[in-house]
């Protein structure tokens, strides 16, 4: 098991109301309460623990903090962002000495940019708060401090944080002692809940808490809790002392490992510690005298117990902090040192450095913590140092050149180089529980997954041994190498993972005398080098033999443990065929069969491919990652994170505060698909459906001057243009074969069919390989030519379509529904456009590294782009508006004032140009650059202001971008605030009906009957309408719109929103991965949603009240489909079924009932006339 | 009066029974059936359609898991959800949980392949006996009667190989020689055979350009057909039978028995008028017995058949013509 699991399975049992909301890498631990309490599983007190999801992390500790105070024992999850939510809650908490813990899966927070991955940034905001501090450094010991933190403040009565190092320790797989319910029985007191249930605040013994204190007694009150800070390290190693009687694992608050006359000390916290341990006891083993100390207890700080626990020989001491405080004397573990050792006398005769490690998941290596002890043993030490990464600038990084494998042999290393789709993971977790179960090994599984949702890559890391493992770092050189999709092979540093002599299996597609031939020169040199035995298997051939389609993680698996011989061959096909059974079990016995052939035909299958002994000449060289034509920047810096070795770029290549380029995404060719689809283009009615439904803007339209075709390469299509607005000019759809991801809903929304064989669309999927030369050379071509001129474009769907997307090729998944909407929005508005987004998919798809989807036209204009939080959205983006109006406004004043300079006349048409219109635009921006002519001549303080607000004089168009995560919940207060404002900003929700990005969990956004996690029976309440709630403010433009339903009626609310002078809010249905069906289906999905009323289409418009009119407009009748037939398509709501069909049947009539209301209630407002405003 | 029966070896009180509905969805249906007096129930199919569906449904959740760090996985409780064919296996447990009365379970598809297995967990699910349903529309030029043929009795020879439930198979009506296909099926040990299947009829949305499929309950009037075939085959194939598709009146029920079924499977009757229809026509069935001075059902069975009827003939070519005859030429209808 991981962390998570160990710790949510103690916090799970040892509390009785339990608050969470999703944040990586924490979520999980909710995850499972949930589902634990969903199926009524108790604590240890009998009773089935109330586990609620709140609006926000701030919630949760709110409704813990009640909980506390009405005598429960309560508990949360969290992490990172989440962590600074809770922080005034943390503060009463601990103010009012209420016992309780707390679980952090730490995670970095965010700064120049967003990290999900791990420090300590989160909990060293948290040591200030009096919370105690108590720091896990593996998957076990986070399992057995959950407990010791339950027992130790029960009997302090100081509440306690308990972390652990996210992903590195909370994603950690590997062999845990399991605390049974004695265990943690024994551990807790009775007398000390109980004191628990009588502290609790009750009307039949009544008290006052929260008071306010004044001038002359809060200083008093506030000292009167030192006494339990005092006692608390005592009862911790009190607690320490009970917990090793019974389990036998010891731990202490300070644990010293290494040469017993040490003179050279590293202290660390968290998994950094086991590292510290290994390699002080490997080189003192070797006869240096070096040591190391973990910290356990972080706060309350024991200095005289760390000072005691240091041997007197030290001489230096270097302290490693996994955080960053810019402009203090240092970080805030290495003070404490100092302080400790200053206050205990030791400061005198010993020497303290302090550095900086593993920010945003750095890895932090043997070889770099024996870096360390050199830098101490130097004759002038670096007082501060950072360590991991090359500083170039300030020059503070220790360079670590040399590497350092502990214990070579010891363990068996393996890594596997996989896609999400291919299972390479499932199998990896499977091979774990194989080998710890069966073969009695110690195992440890580490996953790194990819920053792309669609065609991501994952990187497993195996280690199996007779000893325990420890080692919190990641493979450096493994003995056994797969790469299980071949094009990964010279895309990433595959074989470089390999150790001297090692094995490197390869999934390839060639026969085996093939391979050798198709690898590149420098993959064969360094095969070569490291004198690797190379196997190949077409694992994608025996899968699809053995009826198992494209899933070979059975095979690979396979060869895995042929190729190792970790268990005996009889054996471990034994065992593999009992964990297929064991896993394919439910989905029938053929599929078990076809499993078991895959094993034993991928055995036969399996070649040694002979490496030649010399060099051979005509080897072709690695192709590049990105184009040549890549900017330099691109070239210099994104090849490298692309490549895989974004480790080794030095401070210096980076911007110096979260400011990047945009529109790199185009020089990323990812290659994501087998099939795209190809364009009749005598069938096609050019409606631009599928230009508009493509949601990684790979399939285009352009319309453009028939002489443009002459230089077009073979085989590129055109056709004339069907309509009246572009009369004599030519039309062409393109596909980007390079950028496709293969999800087909453009052929699925495609309405041409052929009406002698109506089987035929306008667009048809096709193999992409003998396609491929001809597609990439007539989209190269395609994205040549001329764009449309956007005054001559109708802004309807085929019109819209026409418009160059700045949003394109994201790494959002395939078939997504959220993008769509996004690339609209660049088409309609991009090149004045700003968007201020919400954390989650759109976020992540929009500005994860290395390369981001938004782009620039022609003249450099595009979207700008910002993500502040999750929870400020709105806020943020409304802040960006107020700015832009000033900004306006000054301009305005400006033109104003130096009317006689700029020429009266441009100066009156600057200050009343018509901008609704795209040629209203374009004669602005004309006359913007005349001024600027203009200004530039003069040299007035006043002009020089003017020339640096001028670009401000054409308007903006503000949107506020985010999910329903943050629009339903975290974000509704500022949502609300910003709605009731009369700024023109507009709000798009991107409405998936659930926390998308961490997993699928219930929003308040979720519909009745869907299965969510968090609603793992199925949510019993009704979806919040919050487009009612917008409208009733009055003056808000509300839009409820999905574009696979009326297209038409999306673009059309877009424009409204956009020209609507105050606040819009249009709220758009997408589709997502974590509804449970193939989305290539999503617009028909879309379709059934409106045609059953389960998703009203609907514009209220503030301006229709003007004219006398009804506010809003039904855009849709339901009632063509039934919400039986909509709810039937998709998992998430036929998971209930499958698990207890009379509730299913329950919430399907509530659903009905619901949604019948909810179409009255619309059907009289769109009838509800209001008298006009005079 | 003793209306008992055996079919498929199993003992029934009177040969009138629930066919595949959606009814066996519902328990407290099932309940009611049984109170009204169904004499078994047989189960709608698990299509082998729906074991792959369930498969790919799996996939689909699958394909989005442990790709991305934020979210390794989307549905909870993935574990305990259990798709298709499992959901089948419960609701034969718990319909053999609910009611006394013998189960037949069904397996309905066209291989001869891995999803036929399931037979086995049919029978470890508590069925008391199985339908194999036979359903195709032999489309293949390059495939032969013969072929089709054989394809069922391995099936047929795949499942008997799998359970000791006895086993019955449903028929088509459209096979080239059925009654030597029947004496194949036998000899393949089926324990009995159903006749008929009624497939799905294609119709066009001509607004779409789609095939729409539509399935109407029967009439009376689809009952001729499987006279006559009952009438030959039970003549011909000692096994059990059952007739499905076109009971709807005691004289039907009569009818049927006469030529040779065993069981009578009652579905569109009972989706229209509902199931106290069990409890009228058992009734209707002494009632017109004990009228026709029979003493027991046993008396009535196979009496019309090939075998025993006073004019075999009628079943065979010449009644072609003669029906043809009745009918007045469209010239004087019109009149």
């Amino acid at each position: 098991m991981d962390a998570n699991e160990a710790v949510a399975s103690v916090a799970y049992r040892l509390n009785e109301v339990i608050g969470i909301y999703p944040i990586t890498p924490a979520s999980a631990m909710g995850e499972q309460c949930d589902e634990w309490s969903a199926s009524g599983r108790t604590n240890l007190w009998g009773s089935v623990p109330s586990v609620v999801e709140m609006q926000s992390e701030g919630g949760a500790a709110g409704a813990v903090h009640g909980a506390l105070q009405a005598g429960a024992l309560a508990t949360t999850f969290t992490a990172s962002q989440g962590l600074l939510l809770m922080l005034p809650n943390l503060y009463k908490i601990a103010g009012e000495l209420l016992p309780c813990v707390i679980h952090v899966a730490a995670r970095s927070l965010a700064t120049h940019a967003l990290s999900i991955f791990c420090d300590h940034s989160d909990v060293m905001a948290c040591r200030q708060t009096g919370f105690a501090l108590l720091a896990s450094s593996s998957v076990e010991e986070a399992q057995d401090f959950a407990c010791i933190a339950q027992a130790a403040t029960l009997e302090s009565r100081v509440p306690f944080l308990h972390f652990f190092d996210g992903f590195r320790t909370s994603h950690e797989l590997t062999r845990v002692h399991v605390l049974a319910d004695d265990d943690l029985r024994a551990m807790v007191d009775p007398r000390r809940v109980a004191e628990v249930r009588r502290a609790a605040l009750s009307p039949d013994h009544p008290s006052v808490r929260g008071t306010a204190q004044n001038p002359d007694t809060f200083f008093q009150a506030r000292e009167a809790s030192n006494r339990f800070y005092r006692a608390c390290p005592g009862v911790v190693l009190d607690v320490l002392a009970r917990f090793a009687e019974r389990t036998g694992r010891r731990y202490e608050p300070f644990t010293y490992e290494g040469h017993p006359e040490a003179e050279l000390v590293v202290v660390a916290m968290g998994s950094a510690a086991v590292t510290a341990f290994e390699t002080a006891r490997h080189l003192a083993a070797r006869g240096l005298k070096v040591g190391a100390v973990k910290v356990s207890l972080f706060r309350p700080f024991g200095g005289e117990q760390l000072a005691r626990k240091l041997p007197a020989s030290v001489r230096r001491i270097a302290v490693l902090d996994r955080t960053k405080e810019p402009g203090a004397v240092g970080e805030p573990l290495y003070l404490d040192v100092v302080a400790a050792l200053a206050e205990t006398g030791r400061l005198r005769a010993t020497e303290v450095i302090g550095g900086r490690y593993g920010l945003g998941s750095k890895e932090l290596t043997p070889a770099m913590v024996a870096r360390v002890f050199d830098e101490l043993a130097a004759p002038a030490p670096r007082r501060h140092f950072s360590l991991g990464i090359t500083d170039d600038v300030t020059l503070e990084s220790l360079d670590v050149v040399e590497e350092l494998d502990l214990a070579p042999g010891r363990a068996h290393e393996a890594v596997f180089y996989g896609l999400g789709a291919d299972g390479t993971v499932g199998a990896n977790k499977n091979t774990i529980k194989i080998l710890g179960d069966e073969a009695g090994y110690e195992v440890q599984g580490f996953f790194v997954y990819d920053s792309k949702k669609s065609g991501a890559v994952t990187v497993s890391h195996l280690r199996f041994a007779r000893e325990p493992i420890g080692r919190p770092y990641l493979i450096g050189r493994a003995d056994f190498v797969a790469c299980h999709e071949f094009e990964l092979l010279e895309r990433l540093p595959v074989v470089e993972h390999a150790r001297e002599g090692g094995t490197l299996l390869l999934n390839t597609p060639f026969e085996p005398r093939l391979v050798w031939q198709r690898l590149s020169a420098e993959t064969r040199r360094e095969i070569r080098a490291r004198r690797l035995r190379l196997f190949a298997i077409d694992g994608y051939a025996v899968a699809r033999d053995a009826g198992l389609g494209r899933h070979i993680n059975t095979v690979m698996q396979a060869c895995f443990f042929a190729l190792t011989e970790l268990m005996p061959v009889e054996q471990s096909l034994a065992a593999l065929r009992r964990a297929v059974e064991q896993s394919y079990a439910k989905k029938g016995p053929d599929v078990v069969r076809q499993n078991v052939d895959a094993l034993e035909r991928a055995r036969a299958m399996l070649v040694e491919i002979v490496v030649p002994a010399e060099d051979e000449p005509g080897a072709a060289p690695r192709p590049p990652l990105v184009p040549r034509r890549a900017p330099e920047f691109v070239q210099r810096v994104t090849a490298l994170m692309l490549a895989g070795r974004g480790d080794a770029l030095p401070v210096s290549a980076f911007p110096v505060d979260g400011v990047w380029p945009s529109g790199t995404s185009r020089f990323e060719k990812r290659r994501l698909t087998h099939t795209i689809p190809v364009w009749d283009n005598a069938l096609c009615i050019q409606c631009n459906k599928c230009v508009l439904a493509c949601p990684h803007a790979a399939i285009r339209a352009k319309v453009f001057e028939p002489v443009a075709l002459a230089t077009a390469p073979a085989g590129f299509a055109a056709t004339a243009w069907k309509g009246h607005d572009f009369p004599g000019e030519s039309y062409a759809l393109a596909v980007a074969p390079e950028d496709c991801t293969g999800c087909r809903l453009c052929v699925e929304v495609c309405p041409a069919k052929d009406k002698a064989r109506p089987r035929r669309r306008a667009l048809e999927m096709q193999p992409l390989a003998p396609l491929f030369e001809t597609a990439k050379q007539g989209y190269d071509f395609f994205l040549e030519l001329p764009e449309v001129e956007r005054k001559r474009v109708h802004l309807d769907v085929k019109g819209s379509q026409l418009l160059e997307p700045l949003f394109e090729y994201s790494g959002a998944c395939a078939g997504c529904g959220e993008t769509p909407y996004l690339k609209l929005l660049t088409q309609l508005f991009g090149d004045r456009l700003l968007v201020a987004n919400a954390t989650g998919c759109s976020s992540i798809y929009g500005g994860n590294l290395p390369t981001t989807p938004y782009a620039s036209n022609a003249d450099g204009r595009g979207p700008a782009w910002a993500n502040s939080l999750f929870e400020d959205n709105a806020e943020f983006g409304f802040g960006m508006r107020l700015a832009v109006d000033a900004h306006r406004r000054a301009a305005s004043e400006l033109v104003r004032e130096l009317s006689a300079e700029v020429g009266a006349s441009l100066a009156e048409a600057l200050l009343g140009a018509e901008q609704a219109t795209e040629a209203g635009l374009v004669a602005q921006r004309q006359r913007v650059a005349e001024l600027k002519l203009a200004l530039r001549a003069s040299s007035t303080p006043a002009a020089a202001r003017l020339l640096e607000l001028a670009d401000y004089l054409v308007e903006k168009s503000l949107w506020i971008v985010g999910g329903d995560g943050w629009a339903y919940d975290i974000g509704f207060g500022g949502l609300d605030h910003v709605l009731a404002s009369n700024l023109d900003v507009n709000v798009l929700v991107l409405d998936t009906e659930v926390y998308s990005n961490t997993g699928g969990q219930k929003s308040k956004s979720t519909p009745r009957g869907a299965v969510a996690k968090f609603a793992a029976l199925g949510k019993d309440s009704e979806k919040k309408d919050l487009g009612l709630h917008a409208m009733s403010y009055g003056h808000v433009y509300v839009a409820r719109v999905a574009f696979g339903a009326k297209d038409a009626q999306t673009v059309r609310a877009f424009v409204e929103a956009a020209a609507h002078p105050g606040p819009s809010l249009v709220i758009a249905y997408a589709p997502c991965i974590a509804h449970g069906y193939d989305l290539a289906f999503g617009a028909r999905q879309q379709k059934l949603a409106v045609e059953s009323g389960v998703w009203p289409l609907f514009r209220f418009d503030p301006a229709r009240l003007e004219r006398g009119e009804p506010p809003l407009e039904l855009d849709a009748t339901p009632g063509k489909a039934s919400v039986r037939d909509y709810l039937a398509d998709e998992l998430r709501f036929q998971l209930v079924e499958r698990r207890d069909r009379a509730r299913y049947e329950q919430l399907l009539a509530a659903t009905e009932r619901d949604v019948r209301h909810r179409i009255e209630l619309y059907q009289a407002l769109s009838h509800l006339k209001l008298s006009a405003s005079k | 009066m003793d209306l008992t029966t055996r079919y498929l070896g199993l003992t029934l009180p009177h040969p009138l029974v629930l066919g595949a509905s959606p009814l066996v969805d519902d328990l407290g249906a099932v309940r009611r059936a049984e109170d009204l007096g169904a004499a078994a129930i047989v189960m709608h199919s698990l299509f082998e359609e729906q074991i792959s569906h369930e498969r790919h449904a799996r996939a689909e959740l699958a394909r989005h898991e442990e790709s991305f760090a934020e979210a390794l996985y989307f549905a909870p409780h993935r574990a305990e959800f259990h798709l298709g064919p499992h959901e089948y296996l419960e609701q034969i447990r718990r319909i053999k949980d609910a009611v006394a009365i013998p189960i037949v379970a069904s397996l309905n598809g066209t291989t001869n392949t891995g999803w036929l297995e399931y037979a086995k967990l049919i029978d470890q699910a508590g069925a008391d006996a199985l339908e194999l349903n036979a359903y195709r529309v032999a489309t293949d030029p390059e495939e032969s009667g013969d072929s089709v043929e054989k394809t069922t009795a391995d099936m047929l020879a795949t499942v008997k190989a799998q359970t000791r439930l006895p086993v019955a198979v449903k028929l088509s009506p459209y096979h080239t020689s059925l009654a030597h296909f029947a004496r194949r099926l036998a000899s393949a040990h089926a324990d009995g055979l159903v006749l008929f299947n009624r497939f799905y009829q294609p119709d066009l949305d001509l607004e779409a350009l789609e095939v729409a499929h539509r399935l109407e309950l029967s009439t009376s009037a689809d009952l001729l057909l499987r006279l006559r075939w009952l009438a030959v085959l039970s003549a011909q194939v000692d096994v059990s039978f059952a007739v499905s598709g076109g009971v709807h009146s005691v004289e039907d029920v009569v009818k049927v028995i006469m030529t040779g079924a065993d069981a009578v499977q009652l579905v569109s009757e009972i989706l229209q008028h509902g199931l106290h229809r069990f409890t009228e026509l058992r009734g209707e069935l002494e009632r017109w017995l004990e009228a026709h001075e029979y003493h027991s059902l046993a008396q009535a069975r196979r009496s019309m058949n090939l075998a025993n009827c006073p004019d075999p003939k009628v079943y065979e070519r010449t009644s072609y013509l003669r029906i043809l005859n009745s009918w007045p030429p469209p010239e004087s209808r019109a009149r």
